[in-house]
């Protein structure tokens, strides 16, 4: 660990901290009736989107109706993006003439992108058209705003009282979109260009190397995807290294704009929360729990890959941190921080091999995920997950000053744990069910390329990255086999929807509730007690069932590792 | 010996009680009953697994195997046992309540009404509506209202108080229960309840747990412990997975034990023991809830409705201080004060004769050569007196008093109106002293606190409850007793109607609202608040209006009942905790032992260095099981409740219940594993 590495990271973390507050307050602009500087420009767009969609945007919509155009919206995103994927063959910009996406990876990519996962089954430049990407690009904007519908739904739930409406879908996603994602992701896509990023729908460029080989370099619209990639939390890279490319992330300072970009929206969302609770310290204390979790993560990880692997700083004669798989351009510290960051924040982006990482640096990109993705997590759905675990802590610790459990002021009863355990279920059941199932079936062994416990890491990984839709792949399995496309895909499909659905019923519920008002006998949800208790259940209750898969995973490689003893080989 | 009798004496380890409910523990071994809660039914499915592994390897001939694991499979069967021990103590403390009670419900007949004539029928054909007449030494056939004549009534069957009570035809004291016996007189009684509905019925089966319904709060506490359970079931199922994909072969009785281990099984063993206890305490102070859900709004209660006479007041006028007028010495104003109220045996009477005898030392007046003549107070004359020979003292109302000696002289007036004026408004009354001819003085009566209240409202406020207090005085009288014990605001003027309206508006506002009442026509604001606590001695109006019955009559417990009902919530929601915490213990405790055979690198998690894995796997068993009867006297007894805010308490119980569940199996597991090497329990490698 050095000097810089340490500052960077500590400055990066201050810079997410300065930014949540006028994200938050811009959000609560936005879809709170406030007034923003885009309003004349966007205003008369929207007013013409409801016209052309005969939407009436007065009209509320309950937690069904709300959950309906929800789901429709989603199929709708899905059922276009499927046919395109198999007929890029036969469609326009496809200058490389690459064929039609086959049936399982076409299948996984559409779920995928609908999904907010990003898991990518397939690499980019060598199976994409540039129809193909620009779709999965428009997807890009699309299930960020659906989380972000989602979380706006429940906090109207959760902080409005004695309703029975949460407020209107199509105009959250139509706002989401206007005055949220497509300028920001506009603005970046400039600054990504600016910083060296190419932006063409030109053919790939053959250009000959000094030693005289041949080399393509792939083009096309790079930096407009990158930006709502990064923005977006999607991950979907367009190349297959994804933001360890030089062409989508040239340098340090792209590394780190990319990774503020992706912050901004869910940490903001932790202020917005807040402010329209009434309280913002509600908002603080869910930000400071989900950042005292991401700079443990950080910091472990980092020391993990300073430290690096004895068995390779014995044979070298001298200390060396672990650079395996870590581009030179980031080193140790900006790879720690941006898969860490990437992993917590539900995106998916990677600029490092996650396969090479320490066995504990991957532990704690595991650790991120298994957690349930509320480690800052993706638009919405981190916050949502992060929610459903404060309800689960009020409701656990909160009898213990002797009242109902209260969140907000509103009474949490078994139809509110019903739902908060169904939603802390799904993440286990999916992983643990899955990966049981690939390490004991000849379709899931065969796609592990590295044996024992490094391969056990590889599966949960790829059954935690889909089921919390985060979409980063450590490597070292076959992701495009049937068995995991399909796997996978379904881990993607119930880690986004099942896992939603009851957030969006708590919504429904919470909503019609009377909110009493605080008192000195109310169970304090602000402030450093409750934050603690916040984190002790995320670790207890979310990521402890983990304990044993984790343990025979990465935990048995790194004490085999620091013993002298390395895996690998043929599968027994 | 009466039920209440019984009631008092029943302590927790009455020896009686501890066989019985050990007998019972093994009774509810039964699938069939185990199978209502997951949690523990999930342990039995693993206790008869394990027994059955056990077996299998004895056969087999594998005997180190075999004893560890019998071991295990015994130990398991315990923990289960020691959940139903504990849920069969709590229930055994009802039932014998109830035998007790129901021992006063003896086949009695009653005269029933039938037109002219009156019938003998057996008690249980009594339906609602009928007319039945008791006369002295008749059991009540039924519950009822007396609809004519006044009776005595020993009540000592269903409240313990040996004291006889009257219950009269008309008013609010109209309600007889069926089982009491009469004492004296002869009354009749129209029939209110049908057999098998009447207040003792309803009593045995709340006590016997019979009724007993979950309360919402537990229902959603056994979902959450149902979902945890399933998912360490999928845990330790996946875990096998795993291992035999890491070629390590686990034995059945390690992944029970893995699971056993992780299931909340504390709490979820003693979570129906702490509901039936919460009951039963109440019960200990002589308040039938008749709903758990009762109880439990009782903690969450917001606002607490106290009635200002009776509960925080005496209920009569004290006179606190004699006020002279000018001109006028003290002493002789309290000499005629004292002789004015000696034939006087209200309680404001005797109260000015014990002022002025322990301010000034006075006596009783040698009484002349002629006998005194009393006259005592009317509503007409609104004033009472003595004539001692020529000696003429009266007391009353100012204006009363005012008139009778023919006016105030005008120098005096102003002083006599400020002092009447300034005794109003500090919420008293004024009691003017006339000797002879001329007004002297006044006495200062006032309501008096009772002793300790000022601590208790001050106590409850401390929890963030509201205290309203309701009085049929004017605001400023109210205002000031309000301010003198503390509470927060006060409903002057109070009618039935304002009381039903005020409750309304809380309720609005979102909070709960808890009162008592007696009358008839408290029946429609009994019937609106989420805690309405009727008096025993009330009408049964109220009784049915109401979600709980005061037997003693004694509405200050209504505080009693909010803190019992905190009390029931915090041990659950501590045990909880406690049971959650301990996860991470035991993990540390099983999954070394199991995995080190293929990675003995992972032996590094063994932090608390245990002896093997046989001897980790089992203390950690054995921890799990022992941690029940540990914390039994705990989830009957219930964690001590102080009155703080919810910060205090929240940081005080997570402190004591998260931490210590944290660390303490760390501890305890040690320990056993230490022990179970000295003894050698099981074989080493």
């Amino acid at each position: 660990m050095t000097l810089v590495g340490i500052g960077g990271i500590v400055l990066f973390l201050v810079v997410v901290t300065l930014v949540v507050k006028p994200v938050g307050l811009y959000l609560y602009n936005v879809f709170d009736g406030g007034r923003t500087w885009l309003d004349p420009v966007l205003a008369p767009v929207e007013r013409a989107i409801y016209k052309v969609g005969g939407v009436n945007p007065a009209k509320e919509m309950r937690w069904t109706e709300y959950l309906f155009a929800l789901l429709a919206f989603n199929l709708v995103g899905f059922v276009l993006l499927y046919p395109v994927l198999r007929l890029q063959g036969v469609l326009p910009l496809n200058p490389q003439h690459l064929p039609a996406v086959g049936a399982h990876v076409a299948w996984n990519t559409a779920v995928s992108f609908v999904t907010n996962t990003n898991w990518q089954a397939y690499g980019g430049e060598s199976t994409l058209s540039y129809l193909s990407q620009m779709w999965l690009t428009v997807q890009q904007f699309l299930s960020p705003i659906t989380g972000l519908a989602m979380v706006l739904a429940l906090i109207r739930g959760l902080t409005r009282k004695n309703a029975t409406t949460l407020g209107n879908f199509w105009v959250d996603l139509t706002r989401a979109f206007l005055w949220i994602a497509l300028p920001v992701a506009a603005v970046a896509a400039l600054v990504l260009i600016a910083l060296g990023t190419p932006q063409n729908l030109a053919p790939y460029t053959i250009v000959h190397t000094l030693q005289g080989a041949k080399q393509i370099l792939p083009q096309g619209p790079v930096a407009s995807m990158t930006s709502i990639m990064q923005f977006g939390d999607n991950g979907g890279g367009y190349f297959n290294t994804n933001a360890g490319y030089p062409f989508e992330t040239p340098n340090a300072a792209s590394l780190m704009f990319q990774l503020t970009l992706g912050f901004l929206v869910p940490v903001g969302l932790t202020y917005y929360f807040g402010k329209k609770a009434g309280d913002t310290r509600q908002g603080w204390t869910i930000f400071a729990a989900m950042m005292v979790m991401f700079m443990f993560g950080v910091f472990v990880t980092y020391w993990a890959e300073a430290a690096g692997n004895p068995i390779v700083s014995h044979l070298l004669q001298h200390a060396v941190p672990n650079m395996t798989g870590k581009e030179t351009r980031f080193g140790v510290a900006g790879s720690s921080l941006f898969e860490t960051g990437t992993t917590a924040v539900s995106w998916g982006s990677t600029a490092a091999a996650n396969d090479s990482f320490t066995p504990i640096g991957s532990l704690i990109l595991l650790f991120n995920m298994m957690s349930g993705e509320v480690i800052i997590g993706a638009w919405g759905v981190g916050l949502i997950g992060m929610l459903a675990f404060a309800i689960l802590a009020v409701f656990l610790a909160g009898l213990m000053v002797g009242r109902t459990p209260e969140y907000l002021g509103k009474k949490i009863q078994a139809y509110e744990v019903k739902m908060a355990t169904l939603a802390m279920i799904v993440p286990t059941f999916v992983i643990l069910g899955f990966a049981a199932w690939a390490v004991s079936s000849r379709g899931g062994v065969s796609g592990i390329f590295n044996p024992g416990p490094q391969g056990l890491s590889e599966v949960l990984y790829a059954f935690s990255s889909g089921v919390g839709n985060n979409g980063s792949a450590m490597g070292g399995l076959n992701a495009a086999s049937p068995f995991y496309t399909w796997t996978v895909g379904f881990a993607m499909l119930i880690g986004r929807f099942p896992m939603y659905i009851p957030a969006l019923a708590i919504a429904g519920s919470m909503v019609k509730k009377q909110r009493v008002p605080p008192s000195i006998g109310t169970f304090p949800t602000n402030g450093w007690l409750f934050g603690l208790l916040l984190i002790g259940t995320v670790v207890i209750v979310g990521a402890l069932v983990f304990f044993p898969a984790l343990a025979l995973g990465p935990l048995a490689e790194q004490f085999a590792m620091q013993a002298g003893h390395l895996f690998g080989g043929v599968p027994k | 010996m009466s039920a209440q009798m019984s009631r008092k004496k029943a302590s927790a380890f009455d020896r009686q009680l501890i066989w019985r409910a050990l007998g019972d523990s093994f009774h509810k071994l039964s699938p069939a009953w185990m199978v209502k809660n997951p949690v523990m039914f999930v342990v039995e499915v693993g206790s008869a697994l394990s027994t059955v592994v056990a077996i299998r390897l004895y056969a087999q001939g594998q005997i180190p195997v075999a004893d560890f694991t019998m071991q295990i499979a015994v130990w398991l069967w315990l923990t289960v046992l020691f959940a139903n021990f504990a849920e069969a103590l709590a229930e055994g403390r009802g039932h014998a309540q109830a035998a007790a009670l129901r021992g006063t419900k003896v086949s009695a007949t009653a005269k029933r009404q039938k037109g002219s004539i009156w019938e003998e029928v057996a008690a249980t054909e009594l339906r609602r509506g009928d007319v039945v007449m008791c006369s002295a030494g008749d059991l009540i056939p039924s519950d009822g209202t007396v609809i004519k004549g006044a009776a005595a009534i020993d009540e000592s069957a269903i409240t313990g108080e040996s004291a006889p009570v009257i219950r009269e035809a008309g008013g609010d004291k109209s309600a007889v229960t069926g089982g009491t016996r009469i004492l004296s007189d002869e009354v009749w009684i129209e029939v209110t309840a049908n057999p098998g509905e009447t207040f003792l019925d309803r009593m045995i089966g709340l006590i016997e747990g019979a009724v007993r319904q979950k309360t919402p709060n537990e229902i959603a506490l056994a979902i959450l412990l149902a979902g945890l359970t399933l998912i360490f079931v999928v845990v330790v199922m996946t875990t096998e997975a795993f291992a035999q994909y890491s070629g390590l072969h686990l034995q059945l009785v390690i992944l029970v034990a893995l699971l056993v281990c992780l299931a909340p099984t504390t709490i979820g063993g003693l979570l129906s023991a702490i509901g039936i206890s919460g009951m039963d305490r109440l019960l200990r102070h002589n308040v039938l809830a008749m709903s758990g859900r009762a109880i439990e709004a009782a903690g969450d209660v917001n606002v607490i409705m106290l009635d200002k006479t009776g509960t925080l007041t005496y209920g009569n006028r004290m006179a606190t201080e004699f006020m002279p007028l000018p001109g006028v010495e003290i002493r002789d104003l309290a000499q005629c004060a004292l002789i004015a109220s000696l034939a006087d045996d209200t309680p404001e009477g005797r109260s000015i004769v014990a002022l002025a005898k322990e301010q000034f030392g006075l006596e009783d007046p040698q009484s002349g050569s002629e006998p005194p003549v009393y006259h005592p107070f009317t509503a007409q004359t609104r004033m009472s007196g003595v004539d001692l020979g020529a000696h003429q003292v009266r007391k009353g109302a100012p204006d009363a008093v005012a008139a009778y000696v023919g006016g105030v002289p005008a120098e005096l007036e102003k002083a006599l109106t400020e002092i009447v004026e300034g005794i109003a408004h500090q919420g008293g009354t004024p009691l003017a002293v006339a000797d002879g001819g001329r007004v002297i003085g006044v006495v200062h009566l006032k309501d008096i606190v009772k002793v300790g209240i000022r601590d208790r409202i001050a106590a409850i406020r401390k929890s963030g409850i509201r205290t309203v207090m309701i009085t049929g005085d004017n605001p400023i009288t109210a205002r000031t007793i309000a301010d003198e014990v503390g509470i927060d605001e006060c409903l002057a003027q109070a009618t039935p109607e304002k009381k039903l309206e005020y409750i309304e508006q809380q309720k609005a506002e979102g909070y709960l609202v808890a009162m008592v009442g007696d009358g008839t026509n408290d029946a429609p604001a009994l019937a609106a608040a989420d805690v309405a606590v009727a008096m025993n001695s009330g009408t049964s109006a109220a009784r049915e209006a109401a979600n709980m019955v005061d037997l003693d009559s004694n509405p200050i417990k209504l505080i009693d009942i909010v803190e019992i009902g905190k009390q029931i919530l915090i041990t659950r929601g501590a045990l909880t905790t406690f049971s959650i915490a301990n996860d991470v213990a035991k993990y540390f405790a099983i999954l070394p032992a199991m995995f080190v055979p293929i990675f003995p690198g992972l032996e590094a998690l063994n932090v608390m260095h245990l002896t093997s894995p046989e001897s980790a796997v089992l203390s950690a068993v054995i921890f799990n099981a022992l941690i029940i009867p540990m914390l039994i006297p705990l989830a009957l007894r219930g964690v001590r409740y102080r009155p703080q805010s919810a910060a205090t308490t929240l940081r005080n119980n997570l402190f004591v219940y998260g931490l210590g569940g944290l660390f303490l199996p760390f501890i305890g597991i040690k320990l056993l594993d230490m022990m179970i090497t000295a003894l050698g329990l099981v074989a080493l490698r």
